[in-house]
């Protein structure tokens, strides 16, 4: 499903040159959930961030779904995201301005759906989080958990085969990242998503199909 | 999608009560500003009553003699006027009129101030005062030195008060008694050259109208028979003048034009600087200061704005916004922000220009929001949206998705 190959990254600075992936290959299979482990700095975060296109790699080959995705523009890129990929964040990253359900429809926004089929489809991912009777507040008015199931439900509602999510459960106590990666197994188990989640905690990551563990931007197991 | 933008823009500008009330004012008051001086320019401008015949009429307002040290410049007399104009063959009617003149007559013990002009008979088909009773004066009671008088409305509700006629009562003015045989309605001030309060032939002038001087009060408006009479008169007059002499030996040049409306309405009275460029110039540097300075301040407030939002697009871009739908959208919201502030600027300018009307700030100028001008003000309105939301939409677009959201 995802195909890392040689995969190099360099943040360029005025003064320092910091080599954050260094050589990465690495082949997930579709219907695969792996989990990705490493210290702080080690570069997790950045390869999540080129598998989701959102970063573009120095060096090395993506292919997603058996694309190519080095030649893509920026339209092409989105679109591309927008039908493929869902994202998890740490810090949830919800709009604060808008209500749960809008925050929830905005993948659609950016496909051809009308009002109604958003709304519903809408509804429908945050039922599936335990939160259908949510829609009307703001983030703000929600608890860390709720936040975070919320952002689950944005990163499902249009149905992608790949979800990458960056330490979702980082940010919230045990019994609420247990309820989120229950949510998690869930998807991959009954909709066969592809999940690639990065984590700190080692009993989680002992729930996953493979552990990846990442030393100074190398892969070492 | 627009519904959700519209969404999204309101509930920004409810958050950021602040920023929202100082771009709101921002367009709203330059808005109101530009608003106010259009329809001040478009009275002055653009009302043509009561010369609707404006784009067949040339006006004679200045003659200026001039030598190496000496130069004396005004309006010309009676007698120059109608010598010169008298040999032209092009226009069918020449009006001559003097300048407007303020005195005061007494009301019931009362003082008022009266201003006071003097015309000849062809002064009145030149011209197409509305008249609400009476009818003016002709070449007859010209020549005969009739003391008749023709009278605004407003000189008739301050010296009669509130009768239905006037025709054939008396007004006192300057210690004689004039009757009334004609009312017209008013000339707005800004209209110099043809507003008076009383209009009187120019035979009753106590002032010598048949001097040989070439300056004195008065000033002339040549009718021409179609528009295409206008180069035609134009250039008549200069060769008349270019055989004009000099009055006196330390002069050696005479200047004296036949000008459309708008340059005479703007003659700045010397050879040398043109009227119309410097009112020009004038309006322009104000409306784009006034223009520039609150678009740069929009601008910043946006940029402010929208990369406090980098979140939301580091989001946006993740789900598959592209840069171009972001610049869309940013644009869409600066277009809501603005025509509310075109709206709310729109009520305002109704509200000032009525306190102007009310005011009286000058005399019988009634200022009055017209299409033109509303639609000059929300064109403006568009155009700020659109210029002070394409820098910052274009600079956020091209915001990294990981760097936006890490910030
Ligand atoms: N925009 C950037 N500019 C320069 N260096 C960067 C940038 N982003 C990351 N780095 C560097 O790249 C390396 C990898 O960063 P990354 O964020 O991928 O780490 P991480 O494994 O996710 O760490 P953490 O567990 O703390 O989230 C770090 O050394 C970091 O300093
Ligand atoms: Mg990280």
């Amino acid at each position: 499903m995802i195909r890392l190959q040689n995969i190099e990254k360099v943040y360029r600075t005025d003064t320092i040159e910091t080599l954050a992936l260094n050589s990465v290959s690495l082949d997930i299979a579709k219907g695969e959930f792996l989990s990705i482990m490493g210290p702080s700095g080690c570069g997790k975060s950045t390869l999540l961030n080129i598998m989701g296109l959102l970063d573009a790699p120095s060096k090395g080959e993506i292919r997603i779904d058996d694309q190519k995705t080095g030649g893509m523009n920026d339209k092409q890129l989105a679109q591309f995201r927008n039908k493929k990929l869902g994202f998890i964040f740490q810090s949830y990253h919800l709009i604060n301005d808008l209500q749960v359900l809008d925050n929830v429809e905005l993948p659609l926004l950016y496909r051809d759906t009308t009002a109604k089929q958003r709304r519903e489809l809408a509804a429908e991912a945050l039922a599936k989080v335990g939160l259908a009777n949510r829609l009307k507040h703001f983030p703000t008015q929600l608890s860390g958990g709720q936040r975070q199931r919320v952002a689950i439900a944005r990163a499902i509602v249009g149905k992608p085969e790949i979800i990458l999510a960056d330490e979702p459960t980082g940010n919230l106590d045990s019994a609420m990242g247990n309820e989120i990666m229950e949510i998690l197994l869930n998807l991959n188990r009954n909709d066969g998503t592809t999940i690639v989640m990065v984590t700190h905690d080692e009993n989680m990551a002992h729930k996953t199909h493979r552990l990846v563990r990442l030393f100074d931007g190398a892969q070492v197991q | 999608m627009l519904k959700n933008y519209f969404k999204i823009a309101i509930a920004v500008l409810k958050r950021r009560k602040f920023f929202t009330f100082i771009s709101l004012f921002g367009i709203s008051f330059t808005l109101t500003i530009l608003m106010v001086l259009t329809a001040f320019i478009n009275k002055v401008v653009g009302d043509n009553y009561p010369d609707k015949k404006r784009d067949r009429s040339l006006y004679i307002n200045r003659l200026q003699e001039s030598g190496e040290e000496n130069m004396m410049s005004s309006t010309l007399s009676y007698y120059f006027l109608s010598h010169y104009t008298g040999m032209m063959k092009t226009p069918v009617k020449v009006a001559i009129s003097s300048m407007f003149k303020g005195t005061n007559t007494y009301v019931n013990n009362k003082k008022i101030a009266v201003n006071f002009k003097y015309t000849n008979a062809e002064y009145w088909d030149v011209l197409d005062y509305d008249f609400t009773e009476g009818k003016p004066f002709n070449k007859q009671q010209v020549t005969n030195a009739d003391r008749v008088a023709i009278i605004s409305e407003d000189m008739k509700r301050q010296y009669f008060g509130d009768v239905a006629t006037v025709v054939g009562k008396y007004i006192e003015a300057d210690n004689v008694d004039y009757r009334v045989i004609g009312v017209v309605k008013n000339v707005p001030v800004t209209n110099y050259m043809l507003y008076s309060d009383i209009y009187l032939p120019y035979t009753v002038s106590k002032e010598d109208y048949k001097s040989k001087g070439y300056l004195g009060a008065y000033m002339a408006i040549l009718l021409g028979n179609s528009p295409g009479d206008i180069p035609k008169m134009q250039a008549e007059y200069e060769s008349i003048i270019a055989r004009v002499p000099v009055e006196r030996k330390e002069f050696k040049h005479v200047y004296s034009h036949a000008n459309t409306f708008f340059r005479s309405y703007v003659d700045t009275g010397n050879e040398k600087q043109s009227g119309v460029f410097i009112v020009v110039t004038a309006i322009s540097i104000f409306v784009f200061i006034f223009t520039l300075l609150p678009t740069l301040n929009l601008v910043n407030i946006n940029i402010t704005r929208i990369m406090e939002r980098s979140s939301e697009i580091g989001v946006r871009k993740a789900f598959g916004a592209s840069s171009k739908t972001l610049v869309y959208q940013f644009l869409v919201e600066n277009l809501i922000l603005t025509i509310l502030g075109g709206v709310i600027g729109t009520v305002l300018s109704v509200f000032a220009l009525y306190a102007i009307n009310n005011a009286n700030l000058i005399d019988n100028l009634e200022l009055s929001i017209n299409f033109t001008v509303l639609f000059i003000g929300l064109l403006v309105c568009l155009v700020f949206g659109l210029l002070s939301g394409v820098y910052p939409a274009w600079r956020m677009s091209k915001l990294n998705v990981v760097t936006a959201l890490k910030a």
